[in-house]
């Protein structure tokens, strides 16, 4: 079981939780995730990790209250306990100081992201985030990412915060603008990563992007979260999440990532 | 005066048509009078030729006698004097190509059903014995194990017996390996693998669920820093093997593991009452043949299926699955396509519609010293499915290799040990079971952990 320290509202359909779990926050390292059951006979759900504190032993996720199992999460409070909670599973980001790298962030994306841009910025890597979301509300932690990012862009797609449009229009402005970027890192949903890609491709500016496909056991055993790259299949929960965003097949992603919906609806009512 | 019937006693079981559509256990056990009608076909042989078949040795006439004798609980304690998880073994185990494959009745007729004997005696104990929690001198030293599957199960109990301090360090939410997460309930009852569970943690061995070695610790982190003496690895076969044929990433394609552990481990098949779900469509292909294969068709037929087809490119004298399994599958009502070989599963929509196959004939034995299937020219077929289930093997997962060093493997995978002790390549590291092995079985995997056991504690006291 494991204890909730904190827990925070950031948006209307997001919210954000600190939970004790020692062997997470001892090992895990940005680009990692854990995956999380509520209560006995649960999902098993996974969840990125946006922040951890070894000392507290706590890990931080961030999660969009979407479905049956994040309804339930979502119910939990400050001193409750977490059913299960495994991690830190996946393989960490691959990365190492650059000159300048760019993150763009859509949705709950800009969660996993944090870790990411802090830890290059940590290792004297300059970086900019472009954050986008539906409406204001949905821009998450542009004041967490200021205090290390040169630009914080902010998008979003009905104009009540920032730029109205999309983070792909701001990263094209900035390539347009001269501004040299090493890297590129993309976090959100399946259809802006590759639209990002869309746009990063023709200039050769690397892009890394993190899949959360259907996942069950986390740990390589099932073959559920399969994706493929370059040709080939790999098991996103070992062989990622992060991939090359260049080699990452969006529309069969797109495609399997749709293999639950039905369900999903019939278990709410279900529910009732 | 033996009984000379050259027929076991029938053991009752659900009817077929009934038991095709609930998860419920297949097989019901002897009855106190069965059971001892049934031992008194056992000659108790001078040298009896049924232990030789035994992986673990149990002293097989000596606990049938004492169920003639109508002594259950000593039986109980011949059987456990060498075999841990007696009633899990009693209905999992391959006796035919075991014990009762050497047992002299079997000459003429069939065996002494030793396996359902063995269940008889362990399911008697736990229906009559109480729980008792053994008052065990500490020795003052900590063994860590890796995988709570029958392998890692086995070396800790035996491990907490000699007064160790054992804590068993398991990946997923729930312990037990593939006795939880893939032999269905209606092989394996799930509250039976729990409660042999329960009976080792009461020797004192600490089940921690939800670590993931490799990954919340690694194995250099157990011995110098946590000050673990040593480390048994069980971590099993769990890697999942594809065809790597064109269509295997369509939606309705599934590893059997996915498919089992959906069903299983999360209890899939009560949805919408738990969250999980399975999608299981009217026409279901299981590729393979073995016990998982076998495992994955019944399953799928009890979701609902109404057609369910094992396709599998060898022929009948070449199926792995114990003869039980297949004899259980076929009465349920499923469709063996056997020397048929898949070749691309088509289909419309991002869905499976249907899977090719290529007929085969039989060649020369190749290195497995099965006869090798060769494709017939011309002659590709299409089964219409909606649900592919790839059931052809597992290998050991890349974790833990990746993340150890010193810790040699073959290039498949398995962790290489010296067969007498289990130990590896590295100081104070054991290793058995599927990891070892590759996907093997349930009593193969416990002698392992019993060897290891052993040998650790000798490393360990003469130290
Ligand atoms: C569907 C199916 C049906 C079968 N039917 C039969 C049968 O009828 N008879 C028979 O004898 N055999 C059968 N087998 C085979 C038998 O179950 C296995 O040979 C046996 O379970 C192997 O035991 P093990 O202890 O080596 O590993 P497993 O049972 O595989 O257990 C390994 C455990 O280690 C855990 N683990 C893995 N990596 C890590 C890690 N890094 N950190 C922490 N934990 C980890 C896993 O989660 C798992 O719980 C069947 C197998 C399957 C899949
Ligand atoms: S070989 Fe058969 S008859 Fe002889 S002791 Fe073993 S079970 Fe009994
Ligand atoms: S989630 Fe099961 S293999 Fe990745």
């Amino acid at each position: 079981m494991y204890k909730i320290l904190a827990k925070e509202t950031l948006n209307s359909a997001v919210e954000l939780m600190e939970v004790e779990a020692p062997y997470t926050a001892r090992a895990c390292e940005p680009g990692q995730f854990v995956i999380i059951r509520v209560d006995e006979d649960g999902e098993r759900v996974p969840l990125t990790i946006a922040d951890y504190d070894r000392e507290k032993n706590s890990v931080t996720i961030v999660y969009q209250v979407l479905g049956y199992s994040t309804t339930k999460l979502s119910q939990l409070n400050v001193g409750d306990y977490i059913h299960d909670f495994v991690g830190p599973l996946g393989q960490p980001a691959p990365l190492h100081k650059m000159e300048r790298v760019v993150g763009v962030a859509g949705g709950v994306g800009a969660a996993p992201l944090y870790p990411q841009l802090r830890k290059l910025a940590e290792m004297g890597t300059k970086v900019d985030v472009i954050i986008g979301g539906r409406s204001a509300e949905f821009v998450l932690f542009a004041d967490k990412f200021k205090k290390f990012c040169d630009n914080v862009f902010i998008t979003t797609d009905d104009g009540s915060l920032g730029i109205k449009g999309f983070g792909t229009t701001v990263l094209q402005e900035q390539i347009d603008k001269g501004v040299k970027y090493d890297e590129c890192i993309a976090i959100g949903p399946l259809i802006m990563m590759k639209n990002v890609v869309k746009v990063t491709k023709p200039y050769d500016l690397k892009t890394m992007v993190s899949l959360n496909p259907i996942m069950i056991d986390g740990t390589g055993m099932c073959g559920g979260c399969r994706v493929v790259v370059g040709g080939e299949t790999k098991f996103a929960c070992v062989d990622g999440p992060d991939f090359d965003g260049f080699e990452v097949d969006f529309d069969s992603a797109m495609v399997r990532q749709g293999l639950f919906k039905e369900e999903e609806h019939q278990c709410k009512i279900g529910r009732g | 005066m033996p009984n000379m019937s050259l027929e076991k006693v029938k053991m009752p079981e659900q009817a077929p048509d009934v038991r095709n559509k609930n998860f419920e256990e297949v097989a019901l056990g002897y009855t106190k009078e069965q059971a001892i009608e049934e031992a008194t076909r056992c000659l108790n042989c001078k040298n009896p030729l049924c232990m030789q078949g035994c992986p673990v040795n149990v002293p097989i006439p000596g606990f049938i006698e004492a169920v003639v004798a109508e002594d259950f609980e000593k039986a109980y304690e011949i059987i456990t004097s060498e075999n841990a998880l007696p009633a899990i073994c009693g209905r999992v185990c391959p006796q035919e190509k075991q014990c009762e494959s050497k047992c002299v009745r079997g000459i003429k007729g069939e065996p002494v059903s030793i396996g359902r004997l063995e269940r008889f005696v362990a399911d008697y104990h736990m229906a009559h014995a109480e729980a008792v929690t053994p008052d065990i001198k500490k020795n003052g030293k900590k063994v860590a194990v890796i995988g709570s599957g029958p392998s890692g199960i086995t070396c800790a109990g035996e491990l907490a017996k000699r007064g160790y301090e054992v804590t068993v360090f398991e990946a997923l939410h729930k312990a037990g390996g593939v006795l939880s997460y893939g032999i269905p309930e209606f092989r394996l009852p799930k509250d039976l693998v729990a409660k042999e569970i329960a009976n080792v943690e009461r020797l004192g061995v600490d089940i921690e669920t939800n670590v993931v070695v490799g990954r919340s610790i690694t194995i250099d982190e157990l011995i110098n820093e946590e000050k673990f003496d040593a480390v048994f690895i069980g971590s099993g076969a769990g890697l999942p093997r594809f065809l790597n044929i064109p269509g295997e990433n369509l939606l309705g394609v599934y590893s059997a593991n996915e498919f089992l552990t959906r069903v299983n481990l999360m209890k899939g098949y009560k949805f919408p009452e738990v969250p999980t779900p399975v999608k299981v469509g009217k026409k279901v292909a299981v590729v393979g043949a073995g016990n998982v294969a076998m495992d994955a068709a019944r399953t799928a037929k009890r979701l609902g299926a109404e057609e369910v087809y094992i396709v599998y490119r060898r022929g009948e004298d070449e199926v792995p699955a114990r003869a039980e399994e297949v004899h259980h599958a076929k009465e349920e009502g499923i469709i063996f396509k056997l020397l048929n070989n898949p070749c691309e599963i088509h289909g419309e929509d991002g869905w499976v519609k249907s899977i090719e196959v290529v007929k085969q004939e039989l060649g020369e034995p190749d290195a497995s010293g099965r006869r090798r299937p060769q494709p017939v020219e011309g002659s590709n077929y299409e089964i219409e499915v909606d649900t592919v289930v790839i059931a052809i093997g597992q290998s050991p997962n890349p974790l833990i290799r990746q993340t150890t060093p010193g810790l040699d493997t073959k290039e498949w995978g398995g962790i290489i040990v010296d067969e007498n002790t289990m130990k590896t390549s590295k100081d104070g590291v054991y290793a058995g079971g599927d990891t070892v092995t590759g996907a093997a079985t349930v009593i193969l995997a416990m002698g392992a952990g019993k060897t290891a056991a052993k040998a650790i504690d000798e490393m360990l006291t003469s130290k």
